[in-house]
């Protein structure tokens, strides 16, 4: 699709990549052409597989087939250094800067200029200066980058590529943490860069920005490129159309109706934390889901870490069963009934070096011991029930949880909840990284959970599955809930839509 | 459609579960086997190693019931401190002022009972009460700032380390405190069954070691079966899915800490008895021979593992060496030099086996 420029061959070319994780196919055969001094967009739902083919790209993960080239000769890039001879410079959205260094240093880190033994400070003030000056730009060179604004910061990241010769810059949601002017000067600089022949991938959710800045977009989703159109011609409706673009293939159960006359479980009024969620407010009636929709960062997390006490609110209210929870860390939570299964299993839910019998019972020790001793018997029968009851895959309840696999790790983490008295359930990316069979045996788990009259909220970046398993869904941006969705209404577009800012 | 379902899953379940027993269970205990066998065989091997070199190369005076009753009374010291640096430990922290508190409380200890108008039994009580109170309020001191505000252990211990020694040096201007009272004597040189093990030709069992057993035995209980030691297993092992599970994070480290301040202060009180009296400088090193104990005792310094047992063995272990190398009269600064070497062994030996089990 794109015209090749005057030496014939466009300034990247990746064709037919393909990366697998175990169980994941997360690249499947990704294409994209970026010419010299073009803005290209990267778009594509949470998960698509963005952040992997740009890895592939910056030499972190090699691919397991297709070709890159270059000016048309193809490369090998084995690692960060190759990446940076070519010419590719990656601007993550958490930066990589040395906080305690200053800026300059920070600029030149791994190439700062020598003079026999010793570091030049002189050129490299000079060489620092150059760059800065030729972006037009101003920085603090007096400052430790910790002490810089997130667009200053942003601007060293720049300048790191530029003395680093790049010709290509691939920027991750660079405007995420930008308000609107500092977002107005990046732009500038980005124009004034690309004048200069340098080309840029830019990777964003704000697609109402794209036609500000990018001059074609390359649409990717499930791993494959579905589309690349000069942005002229893409309007939203179309972009979004082609993100979601697909039947919701995944089988799920049939989720029954609430009870007409269901009550209130779990009420949530103004509820706010530091960590973004802001005067959050709903309720869940016994027997229903409610799925929390947005896009990675959005604040979906922090809400349900907020309610279970895992981070402290700073005002609002939280009721299960019409008693009032106090907020105050997890055991009160606990105490009230509510269950949070967290995101991250290995960082949050599990001691992995601890057997599936130790794991199992940690949230409710104080009920499996007798006197002062815990009862090991009792703890090795409701272990093995569990391990029955879920299909947990273990020789037996005393097998290392770091030895099992994700799907059995994932299990592990609700027996340790399904053996209390839990009310509100909250899941957090429940399926994410599990294979599909053990997708489908935690969404019946979740229906056996709903029979007993459990209020459940479901945080997922997986639309299907939001789709799929919810009576109600919640969008959430920026820490807030924007829009209110009845499972009838509830369309990808819709949501996608509201999560983007595109919708209000 | 429930009920179906149930009927249809358990079976179905139960048929899995057993399936997955056949084809791993071999494995697995195979392995635990394996991991039983080279832990058991490092530890074992290298007393046997030790014992039957250092027997020979001793004329025969290191094998004798005399010799490795004393070697059990040296090692109380040092193997009580371990204790509770063992529960600091195992919850990925470390308590650097153990060996400054064996001296405050010694010193506070000695200044008390020769203040007390009574003796006997009830002097040693009293006695006991007021040093675990410092110990356990240095430990308090300890693990608020770690717990509060987040600080490193080893920064908050080093300060009561050194805190600790200058109040001890202060109460006792320097000098160590003669105990006026002959009530501890028993405590500190007494024999237990003395009468009766004469005459099968053994020597009696000191009351220190005594107390040395009971501690192991109380607190390795206390570490396996209560689920105050499964919550500083989980806190070693995962922090932030021990506070998830509702487990009071805060409190549990504050009392490792503590309990690392009394088993100072227990040690404190021994060594005051031995000696007859108080001294402001017995302690200096004994943090790390502590540590050292707990290391060689197969305590994993990143938390999460280890046991007491394991510890008590590390400390008879670095006892044995000590002794056998009194015995052949090598001199103090090779001593330092093996011991330094051993517990490096120790550690090297504890990775291996590790990686050798995960593969």
């Amino acid at each position: 699709m794109s015209e090749p420029d005057a030496s014939g061959a466009p300034l990247l070319r990746m064709s037919g990549i393909v990366k697998t994780f175990p169980g994941v196919r997360a690249l499947d055969g990704v294409s994209l052409e970026v010419v010299r001094g073009e803005v290209h967009a990267l778009v594509g739902e949470n998960g698509a597989g963005k952040s992997t083919l740009m890895k592939v790209l910056a030499g972190a993960y090699r691919a397991d087939a297709g070709t890159i080239e270059i000016d048309g000769k193809p490369v090998t890039i084995d690692g960060p250094r190759a990446a940076e001879a070519y010419g590719i410079g990656m601007i993550y959205q958490e930066f990589n800067l040395v906080p305690d260094l200053g800026v300059v240093e920070n600029i030149l880190l791994g190439h700062e200029p020598v003079h026999g033994l010793f570091l030049d400070r002189a050129e490299a003030l000079r060489q620092a200066t150059a760059t800065v000056t030729e972006l037009g730009i101003v920085l603090p060179f007096d400052r430790p980058a910790r002490r810089l604004s997130v667009a200053q910061q942003q601007m060293v990241e720049i300048s790191k590529a530029l003395v680093r010769k790049a010709r290509l810059v691939v920027m991750d949601e660079p405007t995420a943490a930008l308000t609107e002017r500092e977002t107005d000067a990046l732009f500038a600089l980005i124009r004034k860069l690309k004048a200069q022949g340098v080309a840029f991938v830019y990777i964003s959710h704000r697609l109402e920005e794209l036609p500000r800045i990018s001059d074609r977009i390359t649409v990717i989703r499930d791993g494959k490129t579905i589309e690349t159109r000069p942005t002229a011609q893409m309007p939203p409706d179309d972009l979004i159309r082609l993100m979601v673009g697909r039947t919701l293939d995944a089988h799920f159960p049939d989720v029954p109706a609430v009870a007409a006359d269901a009550p209130v479980v779990l009420h949530v009024g103004g509820l706010s934390a530091l960590t973004g969620p802001n005067d959050v407010s709903f309720d869940v009636r016994a027997g229903e889901i409610v799925g929390l929709a947005g896009l990675v960062g959005a604040g979906r997390t922090e809400i349900v870490r907020a309610i279970a006490g895992a981070d402290l609110a700073s005002a609002g209210e939280v009721d299960v069963a019409g008693k009032r929870v106090i907020l105050r860390g997890p055991h009160s939570a606990i105490k009230a009934g509510i269950a949070l299964i967290t995101e991250d299993r290995k960082a949050q839910g599990l001691v992995l070096n601890m057997s599936v019998r130790e794991n199992t019972t940690l949230a409710h020790l104080d009920e499996y011991t007798r006197g002062i001793f815990v009862d090991r018997a009792a703890e090795t029968k409701i272990t093995a029930h569990e391990i029955a009851e879920l299909r947990i895959r273990t020789p037996n309840g005393e097998q290392i949880v770091r030895n099992l696999s994700g799907g059995n790790q994932q299990k592990v983490v609700l027996a340790k909840w399904l053996i209390g008295q839990a009310k509100v359930f909250l899941f957090d990316e429940p399926t994410r990284g599990i294979d599909v069979g053990a997708k489908a045996e935690i969404y019946t788990l979740m229906l056996e959970l709903l029979k007993r009259g459990a209020a459940i909220v479901m945080v997922s970046s997986e639309l299907p599955e939001v789709l799929g398993m919810s009576h109600r869904i919640l969008v959430v941006r920026e820490g807030r809930v924007r829009a209110e969705f009845a499972r009838a209404d509830a369309t990808p577009d819709k949501i996608i839509a509201v999560a983007t800012g595109v919708a209000a | 459609m429930a009920d179906e379902e149930k009927t249809e899953i358990k079976p179905e379940a139960k048929r899995e579960v057993k399936a997955a027993l056949e084809r791993s269970s071999d494995a697995a205990i195979a392995r635990a086997r394996r991991d039983l066998a080279i832990r058991t065989g490092a530890l074992v091997g290298g007393l046997v190693v030790v014992v039957v070199v250092i027997n020979i190369f001793s004329n025969g005076a290191f094998l004798t019931p005399g010799n490795l009753t004393n070697v059990l009374r040296q090692i109380t010291y040092n193997a009580i401190l371990a204790i509770g640096q063992t529960f600091v430990i195992i919850t990925a922290g470390i308590d650097l002022s153990v060996g400054s508190l064996i001296e405050l409380t010694g010193v506070v200890m000695a200044q008390f009972a020769n203040a007390m108008p009574f003796s006997g039994f009830p002097l040693i009580v009293a006695t006991l009460v007021v040093g675990v109170a410092v110990g356990c309020t240095a430990g308090l001191v300890n693990a608020l700032p770690v717990v509060r505000l987040n600080l490193p252990p080893f920064i908050t211990t080093l300060a009561m380390m050194l805190m600790a020694r200058g109040l001890a040096f202060k109460l006792a201007n320097g000098r160590p405190i003669a105990l006026n009272s002959n009530a501890f004597d028993g405590m500190g040189t007494g024999f237990l069954f003395e009468d009766i093990l004469h005459r099968v030709g053994l020597p009696g069992i000191p009351i220190a070691v005594l107390w040395m057993a009971v501690l192991v035995a109380v607190f390795a209980i206390i570490l396996i079966r209560t689920p105050f030691g499964r919550y500083v297993f989980a806190i070693g092992g995962n922090e932030e899915a021990a506070r998830l599970a509702g487990i009071n994070v805060k409190l549990i480290k504050t009392a490792v800490y503590v309990i690392s301040g009394g088993c100072a202060a227990i040690a404190g009180l021994l060594y005051m008895a031995r000696f007859a009296s108080g001294s402001p400088n017995t302690g200096i090193g004994s943090e790390l021979q502590s540590i050292a104990a707990v290391v060689v005792g197969g305590t994993s310094l990143a938390g999460g593992r280890g046991s007491v047992i394991g510890t008590f063995f590390g400390a008879l272990l670095i006892g044995l060496l000590n002794n056998v190398m009194n015995l052949l009269n090598i001199e103090s600064y090779t001593q330092d030099i093996v011991l330094g070497a051993v517990i490096l062994l120790a550690v090297i030996v504890d990775e291996l086996r590790k990686r050798y089990l995960s593969r």
